[in-house]
This record gives structure tokens, C-alpha cells and sequence, in this order.
């Protein structure tokens, strides 16, 4: 039977477009620093390291962890590298918090990141080897026929993603950390930002962005030594398909609906709208919230958009989403995941700041990668499970 | 912790430059072999883990192609490492300790003939300080190899009489690409490719794949006549920089031995995952491993070493001599990073 863990500390960077006071080695250790002083740790007290990021063309640099491994104060200790494409920050919380749940750690710091002002991503993702399909401009470009998929089949009023995008962009004024901050914005500037890739505008997308997440996680033993209230992982659940092959549903994929009908099952939750308080979710287009909505069982499917519509998953709604100002708002691509992760769990430490969500008990952490197709997600609450 | 055992195990032919297939067309075969000699019906096993990297391919998200080999439908619990296949063992290795699986998947693949290996090598430094000076991999594991004689610990006959031995070792092995009988006044006769390293010193460019399936004590036992039990395991890394490591030790390979109990019991052999042959005598010391050690009976790295597949085939080479009844006790070995950098140790034992 698996050990118990918590997340005793968090941390994350300012992030920006371009953070030019720091090399990649200043980003990362940036963020641990932070999760090491808000769980009063020493790089001492780590056992094992677990880095992600997304692929490594990003900046350049082949399986970067290697030369960060002295930064992170990995010299001597079990490290490893996680990559499952934009899910990665996601999957590498997974792991770490594997490495507690076997048994096998005390205090596992992980951490997630991505320099993308170090290469350009848009190019990054576009080219392919012969004879292989391209996947076309860059990420808006392939995800924009999915939400119009999604479009089509719910009847979703025409304005839902930019209901989405003030949303978050108002929630990011109330995070420090956040990259994108538009302090004015309001329906109509989303909706009169140039269209990108039909129907995705421009303030409904999300940024490049410099930036890293860290955590610490303990077994239940080692929780004690630090001060903060620690959020429990009750569940983990990551689930993987194929790109394409006919007949695939891209716009409601298979892998989402089982990671979530798993982590439910291990967290024993029958009821999600109910049981969960707020959610963190991967959304890097503003229709993503509606459709993950309906993935993730928070609403029937075809009817994820009436929750942005009613105002559910607003800060004072009855299921926040987003509070951070999610993936609209900072977009490190390999820490994204991460972010959301950490998100859910400063909620049920009561760290959240500005952006808190009042009796905040349990909280969805989630994010996704590829086509739509890699799922990683959990679980923390204030109870221990 | 629970038992854990390798039961099966499949690999490709190891050939100089793949042109014919991909990687999923190269791990197809090798995934169903591994598969189907594992006994576990392909949908009962409850993790997937693999690991290779993009640089290989010279593409981003290349392991996502992957996944159309694997059969994900419907969808899969499944993840993946940017590292030697060795490492995304330790993950499956520890899902199963946390009771989410009770078997895995393992793989891993890579064409490192699409480039020029010594040179996309450069790119795994540090982009700071040492990256723009471009050593390649050759020129510091030669560095590697200077320090050795600077320090007493090696000399150009002993590596030859290694690269002899492992070539002749694979002549057993059908998967082994440099294989045969040679002189080794011969080999000290080629001229120096990178001082004080000559050709039979350095590993072949390799391209191929490798899959294995591991399980958890009663499946094991039930699927497999003859499981391979995991009796330690333990991976470590040293700082990244050359100049901040005496290069003719392997610290974290060391502490990764002793973590992993290798020196509790004796061991009849011991792959390594040695890409250089002056790296023989560093493990040796560092693991402790006496002269009665056979070390690398599959021919090692010096007769095969597809990128981020040579550490996953050390643990898959060593099973089959304990397998095939050269042994009881194994020690496998995988490293990554330049000279030596990161270690993983694992300890195998039948009966």
C-alpha cells in the first residue's frame, strides 16, 4: 500500500516573456529557493530531484537537467527527467510524488520549467521529419479546429471563449506572478483583439513565457518538520493515447474522461461539481475551460459552456476554475502543468493570496499535452487521506 | 518493498544506421516480442514507461510517435523520460512499489546514425560556459582517458585488451555489432582518433531499440518460469562540469553500487554500460567488482551502444545470461551525461 504524501512547499517565478536577469540556472533555482523556504527546508533535507520540462529544443539544450543538476543541489542524489509533452509539469508532480508514495523518499523537490525567450516554441513545434504529418503553425493551429468541433456540437454561444479569457485575465490581477496583466480588461477588448486562428483571438490565447514551479513533497513522517498547512495528495492519474487514428475524439478524448474517472475512484469521489472546491485546469485557449469542464465530469457533456456562462467557474462561483489566472495568464510550456498543480495545493494550504478561494477543502490540479492526448492530474485537500 | 522481476525481455539486431524504418516501425516487433514473452496479455499490463530524446530525431515531442507502437487503446497509464531507457525502469520499478501496477512495459529507442553523435553530444552541455567551446564526447572522454594515465590508473594496452575482449565476447551474440577476433598489437597500431583514444576505444553509432516487461512477486512467479529479481536498486548524479569532478572516479556511480547492495553477496557478472573502454577500470574500482566479475559477456557498449537504449540493454543483457544459466547474480549498469556523469546500479539475482 502506497505512503502518504503532502506538499509541504511551493514556489514559482515571476513570470515574464523574457527573463533576461537569469540563465536558465538562475530560473530554476529561482523557484526551488522559493518551495525550500516556504517548506523552512535546506537543500539538505532533499533526498531525490525530479525535473520536467517540455522538449528540449525549446532552448536549445539537450537533456538540460544534467547541467542543472548542480543548481539544484541534485550533487550526489537520485535525479530524474521527465518529459510527456505539455502535460510534463503535470507528470513530473506525479512522479515525484511516486517517489514518496513508494516508499522509497522522505522529501522529493520537484520542479518544472521553460526559457522559451531562449529559442522560438512556434518554430520549435512546426518542424518535422519526412514523411511525417506537420502539425501545423504551432499549437493554435491544431487546436483550433477541435473547439470549433466543440462549437458545433454544443451550440455554444459564439462568445463563450472570451467570457473565458476576461475571466482569467482578472484572476491574473490578482496573482504576482503572472505574466500577462491587462489591467483594463473587459468584453470587448477580448472580443476586438485580432483573430489568430479562427476562432481563437488574440487575448483569448495563452503567452510564451519564461518561468519555473517548484514543490516539495514529504512523506507523512517528515510533513511535521515543516510549519504550513500541508496539502495531501489524495489521488494521481496520468493516461495516455494515440494522436490520431479514425474515429478518435479529439474534442472530448477518451484519455481525459478515464484520468479522471481514476483519480475520482482513488480519492472517493462520486460527485466532482460537489466534492471539489475549485480547479486549476490546463486551458491555453479560452474554449479549453468548457471543454475540459465536460471532460473531467464537472458538467454533461455539451453543456460545459453553461458554467462559464452562469459564472461557476468565476472566483466567487460555485466551482472556480482558474483562479490563478491559469495558462492564459504564464505560459512556461514545461511548467505550465506544474502550476496548475501547485495552484490546487496553495488553495488548500490557504496560501493563495488574492486569488484564495474562501473554505478552499480540496482542489483538482490537471493538465494536458500533444494532441490533446497525455492527461495528468491529482488531487490535494486539507484532510489527510 | 515489493518484488519485482524482469520477465521478458526483446531487443532489435543492432545495426550502424537504420535506413529502412522508423522508430515506430523499429519498436513494433521488438514491443510485441517482449509482449508476448512476457505471458501478460498486452491490456493487463498496468504501466508503460519509455525513454529516448529529441535530439536523436532532431524533433520535438519524438517520443509522442512512440505511442502508436504501444497499442494505447484504449487509452494507457503511461509516461515517459528524456533519458536512457534504465531510468524510465526505475520509474516503472517504483509504480509499481507505490501498488499502482503490478507489471510494466519498459522501452526505449533511438537513431543516433541521423546525426553526428559526438556533436549533438556537444548540446547536452552546459550552454553557458562549456557549450560554446564545443568539446565534442570524444575529446572528453579522452580527457577522461588522460587523466587515467596522468594518475597510474590505466594505459592504451589495457583498453585495447578490453575492446579485444568485448568484440570477441559478442561474436556470442546475435544482436552485437562489432563483433570478432582481433590482435590487440593490431589495435594498438591505429592511429589516435582524439589522444590518447583510438578507434576500438570508442563506441560504435548504434541505432536500435529495446522493450522489456517487468512484474511484481506473484505474476512474476506465475508468468515466468525463471523471473529475474530486482535485489537492489539505486541511481545517482555527480556535478555536471568536468573541471569540478576528478575524472577518474565515478562518485555517483559508487554510492549508487552501495545504495543498491551490490558488494552484500558476490556476483558472477556485471554489464556496464561503458560507451568508452577506459570507463572499464573507473566502474570496476567504483563498484568494487573483483577479477572473477566477467564483466560485459554480451560484448557491452563497445559492440553496441544505440543511444538511450545501451543502459535499458545492459539490465536486458544481463537477464538473458542469468536467463540462459551464466550466472545467479548480476550487477546492470546505466549512465548518461558527460564522462560518467549520472549512474543507475541495479542488482539481479534468479532463485
Amino acid at each position: 500500500m502506497a505512503e502518504r504524501c503532502a506538499v509541504v512547499g511551493v514556489g514559482q517565478t515571476k513570470h515574464d516573456a523574457r527573463r533576461i536577469d537569469v540563465s536558465q540556472v538562475g530560473l530554476v533555482r529561482e523557484a526551488a529557493e522559493r518551495a525550500l523556504e516556504n517548506a523552512e527546508l535546506g537543500w539538505q533535507d532533499i533526498d531525490a530531484v525530479v525535473i520536467g520540462k517540455a522538449p528540449d529544443l525549446f532552448e536549445g539544450v539537450m537533456m538540460p537537467e544534467l547541467f542543472l543538476a548542480d543548481a539544484l543541489g541534485g550533487a550526489g542524489k537520485p535525479m530524474l527527467r521527465v518529459h510527456t509533452a505539455g502535460s510534463v509539469g503535470g507528470s513530473t508532480a506525479v512522479v515525484a510524488a511516486s517517489l514518496v508514495q513508494a516508499g522509497v523518499h522522505q522529501r522529493v523537490l520537484t520542479v518544472a520549467y521553460e526559457k522559451q525567450s531562449e529559442s522560438n516554441a512556434m518554430w520549435a513545434l512546426s518542424i518535422k521529419i519526412p514523411f511525417s504529418q506537420t502539425i501545423v503553425a504551432g499549437a493554435g493551429g491544431y487546436f483550433a479546429p477541435l473547439i470549433r468541433g466543440y462549437m458545433r456540437r454544443s451550440g455554444a454561444p459564439e462568445d463563450t471563449g472570451i467570457r473565458v479569457a476576461v475571466k482569467d485575465r482578472l484572476n491574473a490581477l490578482k496573482n504576482p506572478y503572472a505574466h500577462l496583466k491587462f489591467p483594463d480588461v473587459d468584453f470587448d477588448q477580448v472580443a476586438n483583439s485580432p483573430m489568430l486562428w479562427d476562432p481563437i483571438r488574440f487575448l483569448e490565447t495563452c503567452p510564451s513565457s519564461d518561468g519555473a514551479c517548484a514543490l516539495v513533497l514529504a512523506a507523512e513522517d517528515a510533513v511535521g518538520a515543516s510549519p504550513g498547512k500541508p496539502a495531501w495528495v489524495h489521488a494521481t492519474s496520468m493516461r495516455s493515447e494515440p494522436t490520431m487514428f479514425s474515429g478518435r475524439d479529439q474534442v472530448n478524448p477518451q484519455a481525459g474522461k478515464d484520468a479522471a474517472a481514476d483519480l475520482y475512484k482513488k480519492a472517493g469521489i462520486t460527485n466532482p461539481r460537489e466534492e471539489i472546491d475549485c480547479a486549476e485546469i490546463y486551458v491555453p485557449f479560452s474554449w479549453f475551460e468548457p471543454m475540459w469542464m465536460e471532460n473531467l465530469g464537472f458538467a454533461p457533456e455539451g453543456e460545459g459552456w453553461k458554467m462559464t456562462y452562469e459564472g461557476a467557474t468565476a472566483l466567487d462561483g460555485d466551482l472556480p476554475v482558474n483562479m490563478s489566472g491559469g495558462v492564459l495568464s504564464s505560459n512556461p510550456i514545461g511548467a505550465s502543468g506544474m502550476l496548475r498543480f501547485a495552484e490546487a495545493a496553495l488553495q488548500v494550504r490557504g496560501e493563495a493570496g488574492e486569488h484564495q478561494v474562501d473554505g478552499a477543502r480540496r482542489a483538482l490540479g490537471h493538465a494536458y499535452g500533444g494532441g490533446s492526448q497525455y492527461f495528468s492530474m491529482w488531487i490535494v485537500g486539507e484532510a489527510r487521506p | 518493498m515489493r518484488d519485482v522481476a524482469i520477465v521478458s525481455y526483446a531487443q532489435t539486431p543492432y545495426v550502424a544506421s537504420e535506413t529502412k524504418r522508423n522508430e515506430v516501425e523499429m519498436l513494433m516487433p521488438v514491443l510485441s516480442e517482449a509482449v508476448d514473452k512476457s505471458g501478460i496479455p498486452r491490456r493487463e499490463i498496468g504501466f508503460t514507461c519509455s525513454g529516448s530524446t529529441d535530439y536523436l530525431a532532431g524533433q520535438s515531442f519524438s517520443f509522442v510517435a512512440a505511442v502508436d507502437a504501444i497499442g494505447a487503446w484504449p487509452p494507457i497509464c503511461e509516461s515517459h523520460v528524456e533519458m536512457d531507457g534504465a531510468w524510465a525502469f526505475y520509474e516503472a520499478w517504483i509504480k509499481i512499489q507505490c501498488g499502482e501496477a503490478d507489471s510494466a512495459l519498459v522501452f526505449s529507442f533511438g537513431r543516433a546514425s541521423m546525426g553526428d553523435l559526438p556533436s549533438v553530444l556537444t548540446l547536452q552541455l552546459d550552454p553557458y560556459v562549456l557549450q560554446p567551446l564545443h568539446p565534442d564526447a570524444i575529446s572528453l572522454a579522452a580527457l577522461q582517458a588522460r587523466a587515467l594515465l596522468d594518475a597510474g590508473l590505466g594505459s592504451e594496452r589495457e583498453w585495447a585488451e578490453v575492446a579485444a575482449r568485448c568484440r570477441r565476447d559478442a561474436k556470442d551474440n546475435p544482436d552485437a555489432l562489432v563483433k570478432g577476433d582481433v590482435d590487440v598489437e593490431a589495435l594498438l597500431a591505429e592511429p589516435n582518433v582524439v589522444s590518447p583514444l583510438r578507434e576500438h576505444t570508442l563506441p560504435p553509432v548504434t541505432d536500435g531499440a529495446a522493450a522489456m516487461v517487468i512484474a511484481a512477486g506473484d505474476v512474476a512467479r506465475k508468468v515466468c518460469e525463471k523471473p529475474v529479481w530486482v535485489r537492489g536498486l539505486d541511481h545517482r548524479v555527480d556535478p555536471h562540469s568536468p573541471g569540478l569532478r576528478d575524472l577518474t572516479l565515478a562518485p555517483s556511480a559508487k554510492l549508487a553500487g552501495e545504495k543498491a547492495g551490490a558488494a552484500s553477496k558476490p556476483l558472477d557478472l556485471a554489464e556496464l554500460h561503458t560507451p568508452f573502454a577506459p570507463q572499464e577500470g573507473i566502474l570496476r574500482r567504483a563498484l568494487a567488482l573483483g577479477d572473477d566479475v566477467r564483466i560485459n559477456p554480451s560484448g557491452g557498449p563497445l559492440a553496441a551502444n544505440p543511444m538511450m537504449v545501451a543502459g535499458l540493454a545492459r539490465l536486458g543483457e544481463a537477464a538473458r545470461q542469468l536467463w540462459t544459466g551464466k550466472g545467479e547474480r548480476a550487477l546492470a549498469h546505466a549512465t548518461q551525461g558527460p564522462c560518467l556523469q549520472q549512474n543507475l546500479v541495479c542488482i539481479l539475482e534468479v532463485a
